[in-house]
């Protein structure tokens, strides 16, 4: 496998690393009760504690550490069953506290591991370095007021999961198939809504060149990407930019950079030199976490199938290709909906409906598999018909289209439009007969030796049956028909 | 009305049950003590009004036999702690005006259990001083005098606490106690003053200085009204995550229990250069005090006593640097508008902080600093721990650790001002167990060749605040101090 990229000088193996925050699905804050809801009216959703007032006190709400633990077990992390909240202190003006609560020298998950795999069907295992709970800051809006700037403090205080990767990706189709599958398994274990949209997963992307097998070169962080995309470009502009200033014969300064959404770009927000001192130290007002081991052990028995070992089950015990496997088991919803449509039916068959015909559907109408009119019953019920030859495939697709506009069942829209298979032998011999006697000359020129007419008497016969003849019957009676 | 300022806070208690007296007769008294007084500047607000009402509630509640055990008792209460809908200020200019919405933990119990709320006293602008002279109101003034008349400071922070309390301004005051905030102006005061255990007491509400060190605890003139005080303060509280879940025993029970068998630690590290020698000679006397009692003194040592007061002064200003960053002008309190936001943050600070409080920012940012972490905060916490060993290990062979308060009787106001670190050396014999975490009273014992109060300091085990009350109770037996300062509401001299 070769990511390398061609400098003019030769090539250059990309190394990448990768802190994404994802945002703890929890109903209330880290340290206080207020709520989480998104798009409230700003400053609705701010306690005494998320505004600092004098003489609040920060109280963990346990939910939050529940949810770091289940995704550290989703990780295949180890969990630190002690665990130190430190704070982290700057000044800025959504920051209210002064400091964000985090957690620096002792997080609540260590080293885990994350699988890839990528389109070529190869296996990337994506070392995690460790997972901390952390305070999201809130949101200053500059654009209200010509000469002030507002502040918003509803994400003051929202628990935060900051997952740190090794710095194993090599590619910006590595990291970005990293993101993907992180905010999937997030979302099965429903610790996050991967809603990057809203802001509840972001990531610093950390990026250096190197010629291959050296040492690491100088990286730069850019900060805060909050979509698929932007983390692509801002890898792309980074290692570009990067190989070009080396190839110059000049060098890289470890920096935080900003990403230019409009343009692509990146540009450089402060340097080494300039980093905060962020005097971190354990925060006196709370206590060291800890966590029992039975409630880990309680967490990871309750832990729902993680998507990489549905994918294995997919391809192992029901025989489907890596590609469906994958496309199935991206979202948890879609692969309780295949497990719940194939369940007795042909799976192999079934994941080629739901992949070909229902996500086409889906994606043509804009719909959404929770809110279509397709049940999962109602999928494997056309799939149920197509298996014992009740309809064919063909005349199935329109059944499909029918049971997608109006939400009856396969076997209704069969019924109701009469569609159902014909596979009587009298019925069928006698449209034979009736194309037989109906196309004399055509029989004579077969007969004649002309064999490539075969096919005009099966689609006459299927014309005369309005496709519901069984096909197969029609081929082998009218082979024995015209042959005989 | 002299008669009713004289009466203890258990004799109050009694009087109001009988109906002697009624709440409002109590609180109409120190309102007026409160006045008398006001040149001791021990009060920043006295809140009349607020106390009227709250008296005539509980004198409703004693007709109707619900007395709580605090019931109709006027109680000071440090301008640290916020009160709703009364200013509370830590004594800070950049807390000027700032009316919190919500009660203290320790306040609401309080109230919960009967008391009268008389107002807000003065202390050192954010607990940081030892004469409470950072106040932005200005030094409150101890109301006893040498016979040369010069003002002395009240100790620190808890200054007006100690002050009220001794010049029945206040028949019982709330205190914080950092590093002897409690303990020392007790001493200077001639009143008792306990910190219990670190957890005992919620610290929601109370305006922070060092978390790990901070400690709410009661002022009062007996040991018994101390007790009385400290019973409705405790709590466990969900809303602190250092508040301790540990119930708390009947403390009056402890009152006569005596020290009969008791062993007695007596630590000889507790001795340093400029002690007044009548502190010395009051040790020993109490010592002798204990062993009449029954008690059995032991010679104990706790050898890293000499490290206490500096990794204090590193760990103290560290986390006061990070819980002081709140007050940044952006949400309330003070604000100097500039052209940016850093020249708002700068000058809002410079102009709401006093100096001392500026000094400990100073301090703890550099004792946090990349370079410099290593070398103060982690050193001073590696201090902190064997301190705590230290007491650990002293407390498998004694029940209860005597000590004195403070190394010298109170000084005249301004004398350390321009001198930190000799006003520092006022902690050196309470800070080890603020460090360690334990509970330690201050009991008036004696007063020095110029007539002032001395203080005996007893150490406890965690949670063992008891064992202090029964031996605080025979060095108060023992000692029958009975004196009485110059400056004093309804007083004669």
């Amino acid at each position: 496998m070769s990511d390398f990229v061609e400098g003019r000088t030769g090539q250059w193996e990309v190394v990448i690393g990768l802190e994404v925050h994802a945002q703890v699905s929890s109903n209330a804050k880290l340290f206080s009760g207020a709520s989480t809801d998104f798009g409230a009216e700003p400053n609705a959703n701010v306690s005494l504690v998320d505004a600092a007032m004098p003489g609040m006190l920060p109280v963990i709400n346990r939910e939050c550490v529940r949810q770091a633990v289940r995704t550290g077990l989703g990780l295949h992390a180890e969990i630190n069953l002690v665990s130190v909240f430190d704070r982290k202190n700057y000044f800025y003006a959504d920051l209210p506290q002064g400091y964000q609560i985090s957690q620096f020298k002792q997080p609540i998950v260590g080293e885990g591991t994350l699988r890839l795999d990528m389109p070529d069907g190869s296996v990337r295992e994506i070392g995690i370095e460790r997972l901390h709970l952390e305070q999201d800051a809130g949101k200053s809006m500059h654009d209200q007021h010509p000469s002030k700037s507002y502040i918003d403090l509803n994400r003051t205080g929202v628990a935060l999961m900051e997952i740190v990767s090794k710095p194993d990706m090599r590619s910006a189709a590595e990291a970005a198939a990293y993101v993907k599958k992180l905010r999937s398994i997030l979302r099965y274990l429903g610790t996050c809504d991967g809603n990057m949209e809203e802001g509840s997963m972001r990531a610093d992307v950390n990026v250096s060149v190197r010629r291959p097998g050296e040492e690491f070169g100088t990286r730069t962080e850019t900060k805060n990407l909050n979509s698929m995309r932007f983390i692509q470009q801002a890898i792309d502009y980074e290692v570009a930019r990067q190989i070009e200033i080396i190839e110059d014969g000049g060098q890289i300064d470890q920096e935080t950079r900003l990403f230019d959404t409009g343009a692509g770009t990146t540009r450089a927000m402060r340097s080494k030199e300039d980093a905060h001192d962020y005097r971190y130290f354990p925060d006196p007002d709370l206590l060291p976490l800890v966590i029992p081991q039975d409630e880990v052990d309680e967490l990871k028995a309750a832990l729902p199938e993680l998507p990489d070992a549905i994918r294995d089950r997919l391809t192992n015990d029901y025989g489907l290709s890596a590609y469906d496997a994958a496309v199935i088991t991206e979202e948890r919803e879609t692969a309780a909906f295949y497990e719940a449509a194939s369940t007795g039916r042909d799976r192999k068959l079934v994941a080629n409906w739901m992949t070909v015909e229902l996500f086409g559907a889906l994606n043509k109408s804009g719909q959404t598999l929770a809110d279509c009119n397709i049940s999962p019953v109602a999928l494997g019920g056309l799939v149920g018909l197509i298996e014992d030859g009740t309809i064919s495939g063909k005349i199935a697709k329109d059944v499909f289209a029918d049971m997608f506009e109006s939400g009856k069942d396969a076997a209704t829209v069969v019924e109701e439009k009469g569609l159902k298979q014909v596979s009587d032998s009298g019925a069928i011999e006698a449209m034979i007969d009736e194309v037989i006697a109906g196309n004399a000359d055509k029989v004579a020129e077969y007969r004649g030796g002309k064999d490539k007419l075969f096919g005009f008497f099966v689609g006459q016969v299927m014309k005369a049956s309005k496709g519901q003849a069984n096909p197969g019957m029609v081929n082998q009676m009218l082979r024995a028909k015209l042959d005989g | 009305m002299s008669d009713i300022l004289s009466m203890t806070a258990v004799e109050a208690r009694a009087a109001l049950d009988k109906k002697t007296i009624s709440a409002v007769e109590l609180a109409t008294a120190y309102i007026a003590a409160a006045e008398e007084t006001s040149s001791l500047n021990n009060y920043v607000a006295v809140t009349a009004d607020h106390a009227l009402s709250m008296a005539a509630q509980s004198d409703k509640r004693i007709a109707a036999g619900e007395a709580g055990i605090l019931e109709g008792i006027p109680v000071g209460v440090k301008d640290l702690f916020c009160t709703a809908g009364v200013a509370s200020t830590a004594c800070s200019r950049i807390l000027q005006g700032f009316i919190p919405p919500y009660e203290s933990t320790v306040t609401a119990n309080l109230w919960q259990a009967g008391g009268v709320m008389l107002g807000k006293l003065n202390c050192d602008e954010f607990a940081m001083g030892s004469g409470n002279e950072t106040s932005a109101y200005g030094p409150a003034i101890n109301p006893w005098q040498a016979g040369d008349g010069v003002d002395l400071v009240p100790g620190g922070s808890s200054g007006g606490s100690a002050s009220a309390v001794a010049a029945r301004a206040a028949l019982m005051a709330t205190g914080t106690d950092t590093g002897g905030s409690i303990r020392q102006p007790a001493a200077f005061c001639g009143v008792v003053g306990l910190k219990p255990t670190y957890g005992r007491c919620s610290r929601w509400g109370i305006v922070a200085f060092a978390s790990s060190l901070d400690q709410a605890g009661p002022f009062s003139r007996t040991v018994a009204d101390n007790a009385l005080m400290m019973q409705a303060m405790a709590s466990h509280d969900p809303k602190d995550s250092t508040s301790a879940d540990e119930p708390m025993p009947d403390l009056s029970a402890a009152l006569d229990a005596g020290v009969k068998g008791m062993r007695v630690g007596v630590p000889r590290e507790y001795v340093m250069d400029g002690m007044d020698p009548d502190v010395v000679a009051l040790w020993q006397t109490g010592q002798a005090w204990l062993r009449d009692a029954g008690a059995e003194l032991v010679d104990i040592s706790l050898p890293h006593t000499k490290y206490a007061l500096p990794a204090y002064y590193i760990i103290a200003p560290a986390e006061a640097s990070s819980n002081l960053a709140r007050y940044d002008g952006v949400r309330y309190g003070l604000r100097v508008e500039a052209d940016s936001l850093d020249d708002m943050y700068g000058e809002t600070r410079a102009a709401g902080f006093g100096e001392e409080v500026q000094r400990r920012i100073m301090i703890g940012t550099y004792v946090l600093s990349a370079g410099y972490y290593d070398a103060y905060y982690l050193k001073a916490q590696r201090v902190r721990r064997l301190i705590k060993d230290d007491f650990d290990t002293a407390f498998q062979s004694v029940d209860a650790i005597l000590t004195p308060a403070t190394p010298t009787a109170a000084f005249p106001v301004g004398r350390t001002v321009d001198d930190p670190v000799t006003n520092y050396l006022n902690d050196v014999f309470t800070v080890p167990a603020n460090l360690a975490g334990l509970p330690g009273i201050s009991v008036p014992a004696g007063l020095n060749a110029d007539g002032l109060p001395l203080g005996l300091q007893v150490l406890g085990r965690p949670f063992d605040e008891a064992t202090l009350y029964s031996v605080g109770r025979v060095i108060e037996d023992a000692a029958g101090f009975s004196a009485t300062p110059t400056r004093r509401a309804g007083g004669t001299s």
